[in-house]
């Protein structure tokens, strides 16, 4: 028996979001008399932070604290459309929607003011601390929570914002046939360390380093807990995870958690990541959206690891024991390629 | 069906209700006592967010029968809270962004908090062994050892 390394690599261009039907996102933003807003949205925070996100996209915006701005994504009912949370869109579109939003929001909280301070709203800048003063002198300046007083009750304003992103229609080019099916791409680059056992054919990961390029990292916190948890899916699915192991014959197949396998604290290796970030021309303030890329260099770096450990080539997912011992069993042997 | 009365502690309060022959654990806490804290996960022993402690011992609530528990002390997630601080655990799982989705959470605390109770300065081995009956699908696992680990060693946030 024998355990061998090998070293795989993989690039992915990633698109951000869909192309069908526009893949549209609306937000709605409005201010509530405490000076507090709220933001509106369909969109569905699954733990990868896109409460924290759109808080800070619309924040930024208005002009106000962080803090003075909550995000309700209670009921798609009600809510403004949403497609949903999904293709990594979250960031790029719904961002996109809140900053539109935010950004009508604002010049109507601008108005407002302006009109409480008897000057032109065009003098008027946000200290990014709750407060809105006339430019060069900012001893004339009103509290966000006066305006929204002021506007709710002495002015009859709503300090609201609509937002919409819709991916605009790509034209064929009649020639060609060239078309632009996305907006804006992200990249990512992973090596991945494997150790393949010639006679069991367990795979273990031994190392992953990475990089990363996904526009401006709003949240850099964010961006890495999603980098980081999401390679673990990435290795799930390379390595372990199947409904029909068979297929199309559906014996064998998981029944629960202790039959379906994925990796478990046990399994996991070091993985440095690198962020480059690249804004992106039409992303809220640059953002892309790390989502699904994350799990999407994992899958060709381990198969080609694989490859290099022991020169089978296993091209069906998850790359199971069984398929590793079978392909080293039909070429007579593990075969290891040159280090690389 | 008849029911049978069963007397516990429950997060250091005397609780007392009547359940069905065969109730398990999990749906006694759940639904009778209110403390939604264990998570119903698998319902199979599978996943490990049902955990709970009893008589400071890391269980899974919904393979464990109800009655069986009669007399005995119960601690879950939401009794680790210690007024309207939070244990240092769970100011490191933030610190450390252990939490996504957070389903797997209260199950992680659990097995971390019965680990700690009894080896208060654990190698990271053994906090991958304490965690390796929970599964979590979005923060690979990393974020989570190194939170216990950050809790063991006092190094959590005020």
């Amino acid at each position: 028996m024998t355990r061998h390394r090998g070293r795989g690599m993989a690039s992915i261009n990633y698109p951000i979001g869909m192309n069908l039907g526009g893949d549209p996102s609306q937000a709605l933003v409005h201010s509530n008399p405490s000076g507090k807003f709220t933001v509106a949205l369909s969109s569905i925070d699954l733990g990868q932070g896109m409460k924290s996100v759109t808080r800070q996209i619309c924040a930024e915006t208005l002009g106000v604290p962080v803090e003075d701005v909550y995000v309700d994504t209670a009921d798609s009912d009600t809510g403004p459309h949403c497609m949903g949370s999904f293709a990594s869109r979250g960031t790029h579109r719904v961002g996109n929607a809140v900053m539109a939003a935010a950004r009508e929001a604002r010049g109507v909280m601008m108005e407002a003011a302006a009109e409480e301070l008897e000057v032109n709203a065009a003098d008027l800048e946000t200290d990014g601390r709750g407060n809105i003063h006339v430019k060069g002198a900012p001893h004339r300046s009103i509290s966000t929570k006066d305006v929204a007083i002021a506007a709710q009750f002495k002015q009859g304003k709503t300090i609201s914002g609509r937002g919409i992103f819709l991916v605009p229609l790509s034209d064929v080019d009649p020639e060609t046939g060239e078309m632009s099916p996305a907006t804006c791409y992200a990249h990512a680059c992973l090596v991945a360390e494997v150790e393949v056992d010639d006679e069991t054919g367990e795979i273990a990961m031994v190392r992953m380093d990475s990089a990363y390029e996904l526009g401006r990292a709003l949240n850099p916190r964010l961006v890495e807990q999603q980098l980081v948890g999401g390679a673990w899916m990435g290795v799930g699915h390379a390595l372990y995870e199947t409904p029909e192991p068979y297929y199309p014959d559906p014996v064998h197949g998981p029944r629960d958690f202790v039959e379906y396998l994925m990796p478990g604290p046990g399994d996991i290796c070091p993985h440095d990541i690198a962020v480059l970030e690249r804004p992106a021309p039409d992303g809220p303030f640059g953002g892309k959206g790390p989502g699904e890329m994350c799990a999407n260099p994992v899958l060709p770096a381990v198969a080609n690891a694989i490859f290099n450990a022991v020169g089978v080539r296993i091209d069906d997912l998850p790359i199971t024991p069984e398929k590793v011992l079978r392909a080293i069993k039909a070429q007579g042997g593990a075969r290891p390629q040159a280090r690389r | 069906m008849t029911k049978i009365p069963l007397q516990f502690r429950h997060n250091g309060r005397d609780v007392a209700i009547f359940v069905d022959g065969g109730t398990n654990l999990l749906v006694a806490l759940r639904e009778l006592i209110g403390d939604i804290t264990p998570k119903f996960g698998c319902g199979q022993g599978g996943c490990g967010t049902c955990s709970v402690l009893i008589d400071g011992e890391l269980h899974l609530s919904c393979l464990t029968l109800a009655e069986t528990v009669s007399g005995r002390s119960i601690e879950t997630l939401d009794g680790m809270k210690q007024g309207p601080n939070l244990h240092p655990l769970q100011r490191a799982f933030a610190d450390n962004f252990a939490a996504q989705c957070g389903y797997c959470t209260p199950g992680m605390l659990m097995a971390a908090k019965a680990l700690l109770d009894r080896n208060p300065s654990p190698s990271r081995a053994e906090v991958v062994e304490a965690i390796s009956g929970n599964i979590c699908r979005c923060t690979g696992y990393e974020p989570i050892i190194n939170a216990i680990l950050a809790a063991a060693g006092g190094r959590v946030s005020a």
